[in-house]
């Protein structure tokens, strides 16, 4: 070797020890992976390095498999929406307070990263139970006779999803905000438009850009989330992540668990890429 | 106010003097944030059809007194009136006027074309006459031909055409313009301000302007409002406000002048250094003139004039600016580029002005 740096070899260089860390722990596992799902595995032979499209063909045909997945995005997709409708209003509140309010508000925002997700999720669960602070408060005030569901149902699963993930939608939305014009509503004023004139033809279609990248954390975060629905959905209410962990470490089915891992990852970067590309078009101006 | 008897009592006339014909009348305003009065008192009238400019350093009030204008501001004491009618009670929404911001405010997301009808879909006007008015509009501040284009892909200059066509297409009551020409580069203004005059002109639209900057105020305006901490420090044309200020601030802010220290002798004239000039009208004691550096001459041979020594000169083209030290304190003088001789430093010189070019301030006003 030389050592010459030259124009052309400059930026392999510069890069070169940020991909080799990407591509050790990033690709070569996950190609490992991807090469796993299409191995042989029997209760007593163990992991078999044959070529076999039986995991693929298990995952894509046993209905029970589709249920979980049709679960998985159902929450994932819930969960979305509620922050929207939640956080983006939110956003907006935070973003018209005065600086220190708003340092106060946005750690009470960001309050949720900061716990343990593990006591976190039992702090929802002592909520959410059929003796817990939820119904004992819903029947204290009448409103229902008997507990709710809330454990082992997907409900409690989005609700205790909606509260760890909405951050991340709030300080997305913030952001796209932030880079609004301050007179921007004022203009609109001026120009006769009413409060809720101006919320959907001015400002929503500028933050779209914050809703969607928001929204793209929410669904990724929320359709491969794993403590909450394992401690809130428990055994019963199985979801992809729970899935292929079962598969890996109770059935030892490496193989099958492979599979679920890889087609979740390639269902939400088709899912999280389809739709970024729908909105774009749409709202093609505020996009560049 | 409405209908009232045209001769009004003497004591109300005494506060605000409110001409019959005044279109907006700012009447006592006074708006406090904290402890702190950003605007005290002020009280302005405003005549149909005539650009008027509030112009003062940053912090004197003047944004603020557009925003209360506009009603994005609430305001704590005084009123507001247009033809007689009180517009501070009116949401800011429906007060019909229309603004042009600094930063313009266009809605990104929508072409020029949408940007312009925003105001008259708001008003509910069919597509046809919406899309004729747009039209119109856009024709007046020369967008012809631009109407599908995003805002963001035009310039600076463009991009305050098509704010102004907003401002405009919506046939406003009061045209407000916040520092609309700050954020174009010289020559561009130039061009601007003289086209935003004849638009004026030829709408006829009441204007109010908001600006920090005295050349555009004074190539602009019929009037300008001077302020300075909340309050007004003088009212008048542009060049009776730099001819004769009513304040050291004003003589300060508007140009360049030079304060002299001088005395007067309690008769009808005044010494500045050892030239002495007749000047109506000054007391006796100290007291400070201030003149204009194109009002400075050099004296002729034998002629009286204060004794001044030129310590620096810069050539600006045009002119020449000298500076000069005399016992009245340190000159600025200017001397047109007209291919006569111009002293070189430390050479002795007599300075001398008329009583004409000579503003008395006020006494105690500092300079």
């Amino acid at each position: 070797m030389s050592g010459v740096v030259t124009q052309r070899n400059a930026p392999f260089l510069l890069t070169g020890p940020a991909l080799l860390v990407f591509l050790g722990l990033v690709i070569i596992p996950l190609g490992m992976t991807v090469l796993l799902s299409f191995y042989d595995w029997g209760q007593y032979k163990g992991i078999v390095p044959e070529f076999t499209l039986k995991n693929w063909i298990e995952v894509f045909t046993d209905s029970y498999f589709f249920e979980i997945f049709m679960r998985t995005f159902r929450i994932a997709f819930l969960v979305t929406l509620a922050a929207i409708v939640i956080g983006v209003p939110e956003a907006y509140i935070l973003n018209r307070m005065s600086p220190a309010w708003r340092s106060a508000f946005l750690l009470v925002i960001i309050g949720p990263l900061l716990v343990s997700v593990v006591a976190r999720t039992l702090g929802w669960a002592l909520l959410l139970g059929s003796t817990g602070l939820v119904n004992q408060g819903l029947i204290a005030l009448g409103l229902i006779k008997t507990p709710l569901e809330f454990m082992f149902t997907e409900t409690g699963v989005v609700i205790a999803l909606i509260h760890v993930l909405i951050p991340f939608m709030i300080l997305a939305v913030w952001a796209s905000l932030q880079r609004l014009d301050p007179q921007i509503e004022n203009a609109a004023l001026s120009l006769g438009a009413g409060r809720l004139t101006i919320w959907r033809r001015v400002i929503l279609p500028q933050i779209v850009p914050g809703i969607l990248s928001g929204s793209i954390i929410v669904f990724a975060l929320a359709a491969s989330a794993f403590a909450s629905p394992a401690i809130i959905g428990g055994r019963r209410l199985k979801v992809a992540s729970t899935l292929a962990y079962d598969e890996f470490l109770n059935t030892l089915n490496w193989p099958l668990g492979a599979a679920v891992a890889t087609l979740l990852l390639v269902a939400l970067v088709l899912i999280t890429v389809g739709s970024n590309r729908l909105i774009e078009r749409r709202y093609a101006q505020v996009f560049e | 106010m409405v209908g009232s008897s045209p001769t009004m009592t003497p004591d109300l006339c005494a506060e605000t003097v409110e001409s019959p014909m005044s279109h907006l009348v700012l009447d006592g305003l006074t708006k406090r944030f904290g402890g702190f009065t950003a605007v005290d008192a002020m009280n302005l009238s405003v005549e149909r059809g005539e650009f008027v400019s509030l112009l003062g350093p940053s912090g004197c009030g003047k944004t603020t007194t557009l925003q209360m204008i506009a009603g994005f501001v609430d305001v704590d004491h005084g009123g507001i009136r247009l033809d007689g009618a009180d517009l501070v009670s009116v949401a800011p929404n429906k007060r019909g006027l229309g603004i042009v911001f600094q930063s313009y405010a266009l809605f990104p997301h929508m072409t020029v074309a949408e940007n312009i009808a925003f105001g008259l879909e708001m008003r509910d006007i069919a597509k046809a006459d919406r899309d004729r008015q747009t039209l119109a509009a856009m024709e007046l501040v020369g967008l012809k031909g631009f109407a599908d284009r995003y805002p963001r892909r035009m310039s600076g200059g463009q991009q305050q055409r098509v704010a102004l066509a907003r401002a405009l297409v919506i046939k406003p009551a009061l045209l407000l313009l916040d520092e609309p020409l700050s954020n174009l580069d010289a020559k561009l203004r130039e061009e601007m301000q003289g086209e935003l005059r004849q638009i004026q002109r030829s709408i006829g639209t009441t204007t109010i302007l908001v600006t920090h900057d005295q050349h555009e105020a004074m190539a602009l305006s019929d009037r300008i409002v001077l302020m300075n901490q909340g309050r007004i420090e003088q009212i008048g044309a542009p060049h009776e406000v730099y001819d004769h200020p009513a304040s050291a601030f004003v003589a300060s802010f508007l140009g360049k002048t030079n304060v002299l220290a001088a005395a007067g002798d309690g008769q009808g004239a005044v010494t500045v250094g050892d030239f002495v000039l007749p000047l109506p009208g000054a007391g006796k004691g100290p007291l400070q003139l201030a003149v204009r550096p194109e009002r400075l001459t050099f004296a002729l041979a034998g002629e009286a004039g204060l004794e001044a020594r030129i310590t620096g000169r810069v050539f600006q083209g045009t002119h020449w600016l000298l500076a000069a030290e005399s016992a009245a304190g340190t000159l600025t003088l200017m001397r047109g580029n007209d291919g006569a001789a111009v002293p070189g430093e430390g050479e002795m010189v007599r300075l001398r002005f008329s009583a004409a070019d000579a503003a008395l301030l006020p006494a105690g006003a500092a300079a």
